[in-house]
């Protein structure tokens, strides 16, 4: 199948970080994936989005295309770093069963923001991929863009405990990294945000998240009360085995996902020892792992 | 005779895997063959990321014919077996002939063309290839039974000569087609054999000998470093990486703000080679220019530093084309991203250091070194006290005078292991003194020594708190022994910070320094002792908390530096740091049975672990296990330096014919004495005492008491000659054991050989008279009893 691969000419200005987005919806939507919009919780990764996780499972093509805003809030460094935020947006595409020229069709929405394979060293890197929380692994690489990490790209082989029949592949594009790339800047902060139009302001990303980012790392790592956060643990795990109890797999993931959104906090408040640590993501993982199996007895699939 | 190609090509197999994988296909290539009775006359394998290949030249073009001559049944059996035989084997009537009643048939099997053998060999090697960790892939993949291979397998080349090798494997079928590189020729490329291979491919930027590939690096980037005045620093892993990551090598070079060199140098190589892959570079030592600037600004790696050879703000990286801007945007973008990185861990740097260790440990109270067993703080307390007591105790001895520490090698770090010198051993020196704080070059005090000890030990664990060790926790140690420099700690406290782990795993280097002994040793015996008292011990393979490798750790710095430790005293000393946090005066009985009875645990265990991994430690030096069981199981030795200079000294005499003859003396002894159940041996010649619930026999045999006994008979000259020799060999060898001079101790037993011989063979022990023949077995059990003051010989093999 020839894939209309508009290859962004060289001598174009670069995008900025919206059109980078507009750009990869463009392209995955060419190419049938479904463009949807972010989960709307508070979120680890682009995997965590009900889009990946529970489509992933089961015997259904699903092909789907997103952003999803991502909070680690142990990442966070007051808006100091260039490189580091604790808030920040990844572009998932899930495509199930994965296709056999996925690598292309990866390649191809590189050259349409803009990458020329000839000048820039794209090299595919061994990284297996594997999230305890989500008793999910895959096999793949992280794909490197002269030396820089710039997409995971995974095969995913198991999905909360279960098999993958067929397999997905996953591409999740860092949009900061590719968009500093592009656009050759050094700070996260001075990335174009927007495409300046006469008569309206240029504005950056640091204008718009430089704020977001400072009070969020100061409530993250000094404020955040830690009882409340212990108690907000335990009431979303309850709350998530009530949910299962009545067989609702969709309620149940996403008080998962809250657990684990706020253990992750937990760990930026410092107040959790390795050893809890990794008793806290096992009770993450249970959880996650009994929303899949809701999820595969609600549809009738074996395991 | 042909040549055959065979080309596996996927998506990028990890560059760790590819070398055993060209390896593994040779094998079964090989095998495959071998079953099939034809062989290649020499077979070579190709591997890049993208396709594992293989050419086996010199087959024939089909496996020899064979002929087999079968018996069938009696001409005059019934003609239900002569239908079973034909129907058996496929043959007609016709086909028989009848050899004297007897159907026999000649059955021509011809060769097999090699093509066939091919076809139905390569699916049989993919299927049962065995990589490290395989996938499925695609809409196949609905049954987890589809095919496996490493990445989604995508093409495969098999031609014969010139003819194709059909077949299909999954949903891959093999072709004369393949591809070129990703980016410089992502059109087909049809190969005609295994002739045109790598030239074909060669014309499409693709270098499929790996060994090709490492010496385009390899001499690309000596090249690079040499042109810029530079050290190329050359790493043969990562040359192999790079070589595994790339189909076309470009090796460029970089280089980086030259200010991130404050940062520790270890940082800044792990950062290069390990999370970017890059070769680090060298400045000459006396090269002049920016390349010579001093590192460790602010305080953190002067003093050796500066006599090794400096850190060059450069990097090569191995790129996978040749750039239509000659390289340039690759090296500016990889530039940039070390950029990042670097400037991530100055932060961390810069932060850290705006606490001191004290600071930083107080956070060690937050994390928990094992629920049962406290915190790290916990920990930390407990072996800042046992690294106390090592030292005043005298275990941990202060350094002879001048006694330069291996600090002095500060700035080899992980990366370039420094050797412990052997005039650094501490020594016998004892000056208890209270004085002020020694400068270099003076002798230290006792107390001075136990307050540095302590010190350290306290330190030691601090910079787990920090962000530099939170980013990159391969450098726990390393990290704490900067910082603690870069505020001026006495160096011997920075550097017992800084190796307080090793040795990390056999070979790794065995501290000597003696602040640096006591917290390691304080540190890992802590870990042994807590983990045996919450019974988490090793089992098979499991060992979660590295408790083996803590084991060795102990018995290496105990040997390397020659420290005299009681075992049950250090693991005394050790459990009472435990107590406070599980006993207090509101502890029940029941608990504080319970605690008692894991502390008899620790005491009954944690020794023979011990001796265990010393086994296991001295297999290498060749030291008999069997012998160590043979000073170990007399029990009572608890000093682990003592018992292996027993243990060398007793393989030493029993590798002698003497060794060797009184072996089979005392075998020969106690077969008799057990025949006549004469008590069980004497395990424990360290202890004169009779054990208890013992049989009359062995009670007989306590030395001194049967020469009470006044004989009833005239002893026979072999048998005095035994007696006297047992009466000067006895105390003789005793003596020598307390003092410790075992090549004493091996000679007196020595002695013994001789009239033990005579003995045997000039003596009757099974006398007709009762009481010779009692009085010659207690002769008997006095050998054994003179034997077991050295060694329980019954234990030694052979």
């Amino acid at each position: 199948m020839p894939h209309p691969a508009p290859k962004r000419p060289s001598d174009a200005p670069p995008l900025s970080f919206q059109d980078l987005i507009l750009t990869l919806h463009a392209y995955w939507g060419a190419h049938g994936c479904a463009i949807l919009q972010p989960y709307d919780l508070e979120m680890g990764a682009g995997t965590f989005h009900t889009a990946t996780t529970l489509r992933a499972l089961g015997p259904d093509p699903w092909n789907a295309a997103f952003v999803q805003p991502c909070r680690r809030p142990t990442d966070g460094r007051y808006g100091e770093n260039p490189n580091r935020l604790g808030a920040y947006y990844q572009y998932q595409v899930i495509l199930k069963p994965s296709p056999p020229d996925l690598q292309a069709l990866y390649i191809g929405s590189l050259a349409a923001i803009g990458i020329d394979p000839l000048k820039h060293d794209i090299r595919f890197v061994e990284d297996d991929w594997e999230s305890p929380t989500l008793g999910a692994w895959g096999l793949g690489w992280e794909v490197w863009c002269d030396g820089m990490e710039v997409t995971q790209f995974t095969y995913f082989q198991q999905m909360g405990g279960y098999d993958c029949k067929p397999v997905s592949g996953e591409l999740t594009y860092g949009l900061e990294r590719l968009a500093m790339y592009i656009q050759d800047k050094d700070s996260i902060l001075d990335l174009a945000y927007n495409t300046p139009q006469p008569g309206m302001p240029a504005l950056t990303y640091g204008d718009i998240f430089l704020e977001n980012e400072k009070q969020m790392s100061k409530w993250n790592f000094e404020v955040a009360d830690t009882d409340t956060l212990f108690d907000l643990f335990r009431k979303a795990v309850a709350e998530c085995e009530n949910c299962l109890a009545h067989k609702l797999p969709i309620p149940a993931y996403e008080q998962a996902i809250k657990a684990s959104h706020v253990f992750n906090t937990l760990q930026a408040r410092g107040v959790i020892s390795v050893q809890e640590r990794a008793a806290y993501m096992a009770r993450v993982r249970d959880l996650a792992k009994g929303a899949c199996t809701a999820w595969m007895d609600h549809n009738g699939w074996a395991a | 005779m042909t040549d055959f190609l065979l080309e596996l090509r996927s998506e990028e197999i990890p560059a760790r895997m590819q070398a055993k994988a060209a390896a593994d296909l040779a094998r079964l290539f090989t095998e495959q063959l071998a079953a099939a009775g034809l062989a290649a006359t020499e077979t070579q394998t190709f591997v890049t990321p993208r396709r594992l290949a293989l050419i086996a030249r010199g087959l024939p073009e089909a496996t020899e014919a064979q002929s087999e001559e079968i018996k069938g049944p009696r001409t005059s059996a019934p003609p239900q077996a002569l239908e079973g035989f034909l129907g058996k084997t496929g043959l007609q009537q016709s086909d028989l002939e009848d050899r004297d009643g007897i159907w026999f048939a000649s059955k021509q099997t011809p060769g097999r063309d090699t093509r066939d053998v091919l076809a139905e060999a390569i699916p049989a090697i993919v299927r049962a290839f065995p990589w490290p960790k395989s996938m499925r892939w695609g809409a196949a993949s609905t049954s987890t039974e589809s095919l496996r291979w490493v990445r989604p397998l995508h093409g495969i080349v098999a031609i014969f000569g010139s003819d194709l090798v059909p077949c299909t494997i999954g949903d891959v079928t093999s072709g004369y087609e393949t591809l070129g590189h990703r980016f410089h020729h992502p059109g087909v490329i049809t190969i005609g054999g295994a002739d045109d291979y790598a030239e074909k491919l060669r014309a499409c930027h693709i270098i499929v000998d790996a060994e090709e590939r490492r010496a385009i690096i390899r001499d690309g980037a000596k090249q690079l470093a040499a042109d810029q005045g530079l050290d190329w620093i050359l790493d043969e892993a990562l040359v192999a990486e790079n070589a595994g990551l790339t189909e076309w090598p470009v090796p460029l070079i970089g280089s980086f703000d030259p200010d991130f060199l404050s940062v520790p140098r270890e940082v800044i190589q792990l950062t290069l080679a390990t999370n970017q892959k890059y070769f680090v570079l060298e400045s000459p030592p006396h090269a002049n220019g920016e390349g010579d600037r001093p590192q460790g600004g602010g305080g953190g790696a002067e003093g050796a530093a500066q006599r090794l050879p400096q850190l060059a703000p450069a990097f090569i990286c191995v790129a996978n084309i040749d750039a239509n801007d000659g390289g340039a945007a690759i090296v500016d973008g990889n530039r940039k991203v070390l950029a990042a990185r670097l400037s991530d861990a100055r932060h961390f740097w810069d932060q850290d250091r705006k606490k001191t260790l004290a600071q930083h440990a107080g956070g060690l109270a937050r994390i928990t070194f094992h629920e049962k067993l406290g915190t790290v703080a916990d920990k930390v307390d407990r072996v800042a006290r046992l690294a106390r007591w090592l030292v005043e105790e005298g275990i941990v001895k202060v350094p002879p005078r001048n006694g330069e520490g291996d600090h002095a090698k500060h700035g080899g770090g992980v990366v370039s292991p420094s050797a412990t010198p052997d005039e650094t051993r501490p020594s016998v020196t004892s000056a208890d003194a209270a004085a002020p704080p020694p400068r270099t070059g003076e002798e230290l005090s006792r107390a001075q020594l136990a307050t540095l000890v302590e010190q350290a030990a306290r330190l030691a664990k601090a910079d787990l708190v920090t962000e530099m060790v939170g980013e990159f926790p391969e450098l726990q140690g390393v990290i704490g022994g900067y910082y603690a420099r870069a505020e001026g700690l006495d160096p011997q406290v920075a550097d017992a910070i800084r190796d307080h782990y090793k040795p990390v795993g056999q070979g790794d280097d065995v501290p000597t320094a003696p602040v640096t002994v006591a917290v390691s040793l304080a540190d890992k015996l802590d870990t042994l002792v807590g983990f045996f008292l919450i019974d988490e011990r090793p089992t098979g393979s499991r060992d979660p908390f590295a408790l083996r490798r803590a084991a060795l750790g102990v018995l290496e710095i105990l040997n390397r530096n020659a420290l005299r430790m009681g075992l049950w005293e250090a693991i005394t000393r050790s459990l009472g740091g435990f107590a406070p946090q599980k006993l207090s005066p509101e502890t029940g009985d029941e608990n504080y049975e319970a605690y008692i009875a894991a502390q008899n645990d620790v005491f009954a265990k944690l020794p023979n672990f011990l001796a265990d991994r010393l086994k296991v430690q001295q297999r290498e030096a060749g030291v008999r296990h069997d012998l160590i069981d043979a000073v170990f199981a007399l029990g009572g030795e608890d000093d682990l330096v003592r018992l292996l200079a027993r243990v060398k000294a007793l393989q030493a005499f029993i590798e002698t014919p003497e060794g060797t003859n009184l072996l089979a003396g005392y075998k020969r002894a106690a077969n008799i004495l057990k025949k006549e159940d004469w008590g069980d041996p004497d395990t424990n010649g360290a202890h004169p005492e009779p054990v208890e619930g013992s049989s009359e026999g062995l009670r007989q045999a306590q030395p001194g008491r049967e020469r009470d006994n006044s004989l009833s008979y005239t002893l026979e000259n072999a048998e005095a000659a035994l007696v006297a020799a047992l009466d000067s060999a006895e105390p003789a060898a005793r003596d020598a054991i307390a003092n410790e001079d075992f090549a004493a101790a091996m000679a007196a037993l020595a002695s013994l050989r001789a009239p033990i011989d005579t003995f045997f063979e000039e003596v009757i022990v099974n006398d007709p008279d009762p009481d010779k023949r009692a009085a010659r077995l207690r002769l008997l059990a006095r050998i054994r009893s003179a034997v077991h003051a050295v060694a329980d010989f019954s234990r030694i093999e052979g």
